[in-house]
Formats: C-alpha cells, structure tokens, sequence
C-alpha cells in the first residue's frame, strides 16, 4: 500500500486509497445532498463537460487552492456519471481522467527529488506491473512489457524497430512511459466506475444528470460509407485477376474482408477462380469457414493494418488517413455536435 | 507421390527411425505440447498428445511418417481441440529459408516439373511435352545458398543476444531438413508474447518500418541531420556501418541525405531492409499454434534430416543432416541438374537408370526427380 498525502490523491483520485481519506474525513453521500454541497456537484459536472469535450480537467496541481474539492468533485463526477448509465460518456470521462493523471505521473517522473520518484515509479509497478529504472535521462524497461502495449499504437513511432533496444531493454522517455500506459491508466479507471456502487442518489444531483443525458446525444454519429475499395483489397483483386498466386494470408484478407462487407459466399469465391491453384470446392469450403457457417463457427475478422503491413500485404495512400482496419477504409464520422 | 516410391520411402525412414532413437527425443515439458505428423499422400493429424520418448519412437514404427511436428506452444489440453487447448506460452521460433534470399544461383540449380504431364525442364517456357504452363519448380540447394543462409542465422543470433538479451545457451539452432535453418529459443521471458506481440519482434529483426526519425532526420525539418555513429548499438549503429562504409565517405554521404531530403532517405532505408534485415519468415515467428518440425525427425521434401547444429560454421547439411544408409538402389532418374550429398557428385541424369546410394535415391525421389525402377 502506498502512504499518500492528500496532494497526491487529487492527483490520482482514482487509486484504492481514496475510500480510506473519504472514511476519514467522515464524508458520505447524504452530506453531499447538502445545498452546500452544490458547489462540489458544479465542479463534478464540469469535469465531465471538460472530459466529454476531448480536453483534459485542470492539471496544474501547484495551483490548486483546495485539494479536498478535487478529491469529492472526482467521486461526485462517478457519481454523476453512473447515474446517467451513458458508457459514451464513462469512456470519455476515464481517458480524460487517465490523460489528466499521466501528467501528474510524467512530472513526478521527472523530479529531482527522489522521494518524488519513489511514488509515479510505485503507482506503474503496482497498478500495471511494470518496472521502470531510471538510467541517467531514459527510463528503461523490459522489451516484453514494452511490447504488450506498445502494439496498441498505431503509429509507426512506436514500433520497436524505432526504439532503442539493449539487452532486453527498450529506453524512453518519461513521456513515453506514461504514454506507454495510457490505455492501461484509463480501463483502470474505467473499472473503478463500473464497479463503483451508488444506491440512490441525492435530489440535487438529478438536474445535472438530465443535463448530462442531453449533452451525450450531442455525441451520436452519422456514419458515411464510400464503396470503394482499400487499395491492399484493390491488389489482392488484381493479383487474382492476372492469375498470378495470391499468398494464403492475401486471400484470408480478400475474404473476410469481403464477407465484414456484407457480400455472400456466392459473391467471394468467383473472385479466386484465376488463382493459379483453383478449386471451387475447396475455396467455397475455406469461404465458409472463414465466414463461420462451417467447421468450428468461429468467424474470422479482416487483419488488422499492421498485420496486413507486417505480411507486405499493405500498399497505404493518404485516404487511408490513419485507419487500422481496412474495413474502415472510407468511412466518415459527422458527430452531430 | 507415385505408390511404389511411397513403399521405398517409408521403407528407408523406418528403418532411419528404428535405427536412431537416440538421435529423436521429444523435446522439454513434453505432456504440454501438441504432436501432429503426416504420411505421404495424405492430410495432416494433429492434436496429438505424447508422452515420453517410448510412445514418439512407437508412433514412428507404427505410422511411419513422412513428416514428423510438434507445438511450439505449450498448452494444459495439447490433445483437445484448438479452442479447448488452454494456451499457455510458447518458445520463439524462426525459421529462414533459402527460397526468401532470392539469391542468384537458385535458378542455375532449379528446374521447373510440369503440372500436367510430370515432365521436367530447366527453361522457364511452357512443356515441350503437352504444352501446360502450370509447374511445380524443384531446387536442389546449393552451398551458396546454405553460405548465404548461415548468415542470416548469424546475423539474428546476433539480434537475440545484442538487443534483446538472450543468452546464447538458450538458443538452439537446426538445419531444417531442406533449404534452411530453424531457430527455437526456449526458457526466455519472451515465452508469453502473443501473436502481435511476435509480429511487431519480427519486424524488428527483419528491419521492418523504420522511420527516417528513429536515424535522425524530422520530416518538418529534413535540412537538420543527427545520423547515428558506427558504434552506437542496435539498428542505428548497423545504419550508420551500412550508409557511411568508411569514416572518410561520411561527410559526403550526408550531403546527399540532405540534398535528398526525408523521402529519398526514407526509400534508402526501405531499400536497406533487403541487405541489412534478417530474412525471417514473419508468419512463422507470430504463429503461436504452430507445429514446428521436429528435431531429428526427416524432412519428407529432401529425405535429409533436422540435426541441431552444434558448430554452424563447420556444418555441412549434404553431410551432416543427410543419415540414411549407403545401400545401392536403382532408380530411373531424370534430373538435369547436378548435386553433391556425402561429398560425392550426383547427376545430371537424362531418364537413365541409375544405381545409387539410399540416401541420394531418397533424396532424388523426395524432390521428384526419379523414381523407384
């Protein structure tokens, strides 16, 4: 167990030790019903307005003037937030949360004062067992706990190829390690709020649920699909147009690729029918597979792009724009915000 | 596989088995791998438990296989289905095989079986015979080749133990059986990586994806160079051996990076991938349900086996890994090619029958180049 003070947990609220200050501080949901309260429901209710937005809640802790309020405007935001039961709005709230906190984590990384240190380096080794020595200006850890999240990333700056890599040893920077965990940070605090309990909450509170409700239909998407092909789709088409032989991954990524499109078996397998090594029924029998109506029913989904890049099945062009599948390839999101 | 050659075959194998049970063992945490092994002619059966080396030795005299696997991975079910198994971890695995170095001399030692009629040329042109452009092409590795792909297992030890930090005793390497090389590194922390995970290591050591960036070069500001140096480690101090050759060409080769800009350095480095990266078969390494020849077993596509190479620089695969007997054996031959097994030349043969030792008739009947007479 971490000893914390109470700066650090308005810097990470989210860690176990805060129902232990809240137990102390003899705070419960009935005083937060108070009308004097109402300033801490504000404060709650902006968190997530900020957080649902895409920016990041206040994160300059040397200026905060009163750490309990950040402290209850946290647990009054779970609140809020699990009595609206939007999981758009929990989501967005968390990475928010996570991004706020991975600030913090990143300037106590860089402290000079070791007793600093000790703590961001505790909170990665406890809540995400990763270990991260510090080497001069690099923090270093093990090539595999770099690898299990850095694969989440999609850009190429990540790949461990652009990393320095020694003995067994990846070295970043502290914003890279705090980066690195990310995703880890927010489903942790995404966890909390889904396990968080809340029995029935005060009069006070439901105005600003309702308006938290309203404010998450804002965020409802129109989807505009083009019908034209991602160019890795384009080559395997061609490929098996000239006749020429289409890799067994090529032609898994044709497949389901098509099939996630909505095209029936009867569609997909003409396709192959120049294949150099062709036979209807064995294609039809690997479609069907594919698409889980026979053998063991799994259906198999379209390889990711970095999957697709690593086969060199990947001819990337700007439309592409960032996508990580290629069954994304022109879609358009128009929020209605 | 023509029935009689199919009886021949089995014949020799079972008695290499029977043989050389001290040469075959199944390998560490045995009742948590999978087994799979096929015959000739027929499909694959998998999902096998073994136990012990007395129930793999019974498996070879009773099955006789053409080809012998087991899992890399290590499961709590290996014998149930793949959903049922229980994944648990699985060694690293590599595999480099000759056909991806696409060296020069492959074509001078490879000739092309057609499709349709089983008549075999050397020129890439349609069957003289029956006019069918569909064919199988047939090599018959060379030292070259096996030159060659002994320095790409050089270069990925180097990789394994350098920059990722294992030890050399945990990486065992063994000829493949045909054109190439296995590499299997156990007891590492790398055991746990799943699929992606693997891919992403595998791009690493093929040299796959490298930005301009990570050397050095922004692309906002490509006029601003920070290249790395020769002794630096890890990628950046194999780019700086490769693009700066000698000390005195370095202030020159930097003017042409920056006359070129990000783009022209990025091509260069996509370029380098062919001459620096290790040729790997990707898809081998992020399979972690792969059955994976096993050591000592024959490989049915030469008749040579997979033997673990205690010393890579002396072995010699058409010595070391080629174990059957010397008995004589006559086969009708057509191979248009010569090829030297056990320090002896064979061929080119022109449909002729011939008289030759065990091993070499295998080896000509596996790569479909003759026949039992």
């Amino acid at each position: 167990m971490l000893q914390l003070g109470t700066k650090d947990l308005a810097k990470y609220p989210f860690l176990a030790e805060t129902g232990q200050y809240l137990r102390d501080k003899g705070f419960n949901l009935e005083q937060l019903g108070h009308p004097d309260w109402k300033p801490i429901v504000e404060k709650a209710y902006g968190r997530i307005v900020v957080a649902a937005t895409g920016q990041i809640y206040g994160s300059d802790i040397e200026k905060l003037e009163n750490l309990d309020s950040e402290i209850l405007s946290f647990v009054t935001a779970i609140i809020l937030l699990k009595s609206t039961g939007i999981s758009t709005l929990i989501k967005r709230f968390s990475l928010a949360e996570a991004r706020r906190a991975e600030k913090y984590l990143e300037q106590d990384l860089r402290s000079k004062d070791e007793r600093k240190l000790d703590f961001p380096l505790k909170i990665i080794q406890d809540l995400f067992s990763v270990k991260v020595v510090i080497q001069g200006d690099d923090f270093v850890i093990k090539v595999t706990d770099y690898l299990k999240r850095s694969v989440h990333f999609h850009e190429r700056e990540w790949k461990l190829i652009n990393r320095r890599v020694e003995k067994g040893s990846v070295f970043l920077t502290s914003h890279e390690t705090v980066r690195l965990i990310r995703r880890e940070l927010d489903a942790y605090i995404n966890s909390k709020i889904h396990s968080a309990t809340t029995l029935s909450i005060p009069e006070t509170f439901k105005e600003r649920v309702a308006d938290l409700v309203a404010l998450a239909q804002k965020f409802s998407a129109t989807v505009i699909i083009s019908t034209e092909y991602p160019p890795c789709i384009k080559h395997a088409i061609e490929v098996l147009d000239r006749g020429e032989n289409l890799p067994h991954s090529g032609r898994f990524m044709l497949a389901t690729y098509l099939l996630a499109k909505g095209q029936t078996i009867d569609q997909i397998a003409p396709l192959f029918k120049n294949a150099p090594d062709y036979n209807e029924r064995v294609t039809r029998y690997q479609i069907e597979h594919i698409a889980g109506t026979s053998g063991k029913r799994t259906k198999y989904s379209c390889p990711s792009c970095d999957k697709l890049k690593s086969e060199n099945l990947c001819f990337e062009i700007p439309e592409c724009n960032g996508i990580i599948n290629p069954v994304q390839f022109g879609k358009k999101r128009v929020t209605n915000a | 596989m023509l029935e009689k050659n199919v009886r021949f075959v089995e014949d020799a194998f079972k008695e290499y088995y029977f043989n050389n049970f001290e040469l075959i063992h199944v390998p560490p945490r045995t009742s948590e791998r999978e087994f799979g092994y096929q015959k000739f002619n027929a499909g694959m059966t998998r999902h096998l438990g073994i136990k012990n080396d007395k129930e793999l030795h019974l498996l070879l005299m009773t099955q006789i296989p053409s080809d012998v696997y087991c899992s890399n991975a290590y499961y709590s079910f290996p014998n149930l289905p793949m959903s049922e198994k229980d994944w648990k971890e699985a060694d690293l695995i590599f595999d480099i095989d000759v056909k991806d170095l696409r060296l020069d001399c492959r074509k001078e030692h490879s000739c092309l079986k057609c499709s349709t009629c089983q008549n075999i040329r050397v020129q890439q042109s349609s069957c003289a015979k029956c006019g069918s452009d569909k064919f199988e092409t047939i090599s018959l590795t060379c030292q070259n080749c096996i030159i060659e792909s002994k320095k790409q297992v050089k270069k990925l030890v180097e990789i394994l133990t350098e920059d990722f930090g294992i030890k050399n005793e945990e990486i065992q390497i063994y000829f493949s059986g045909n054109e190439g090389f296995h590499i299997h590194v156990t007891n590492t922390e790398y055991q746990n990586m799943d699929s992606r995970e693997r891919a992403d290591l595998a791009d690493y050591i093929m040299f796959n994806g490298i930005i301009p960036e990570t050397l050095g070069m922004s692309k906002q500001n490509s006029s601003k160079l920070s290249l790395p140096d020769k002794e630096e480690k890890g990628w950046r101090g194999k780019v700086a051996k490769e693009i700066f050759g000698s000390k005195s060409k370095r202030p020159k080769i930097i003017q042409e990076i920056l006359t070129g800009g990000y783009s022209f350095f990025q091509a260069r480095l996509e370029e380098m991938r062919q001459t620096i990266g290790v040729r790997i078969d990707p898809k081998v390494t992020m399979d972690v349900h792969r059955i994976f020849r096993l050591g000592g077993s024959i490989n049915s596509k030469s008749g040579l086996s997979k033997v673990l190479c205690k010393d890579l620089e002396s072995f010699d695969p058409f010595l070391d890994a080629c174990l059957l007997d010397d008995k004589k054996i006559e086969v009708l031959a057509n191979c248009p090619l010569s090829f030297k097994l056990k320090n002896q030349k064979y061929g080119p043969y022109f449909s002729e029958t011939i008289s030759i030792p065990k091993y070499a008739a295998v080896y000509m009947i596996c790569k479909g180049i003759a026949d039992v007479a």
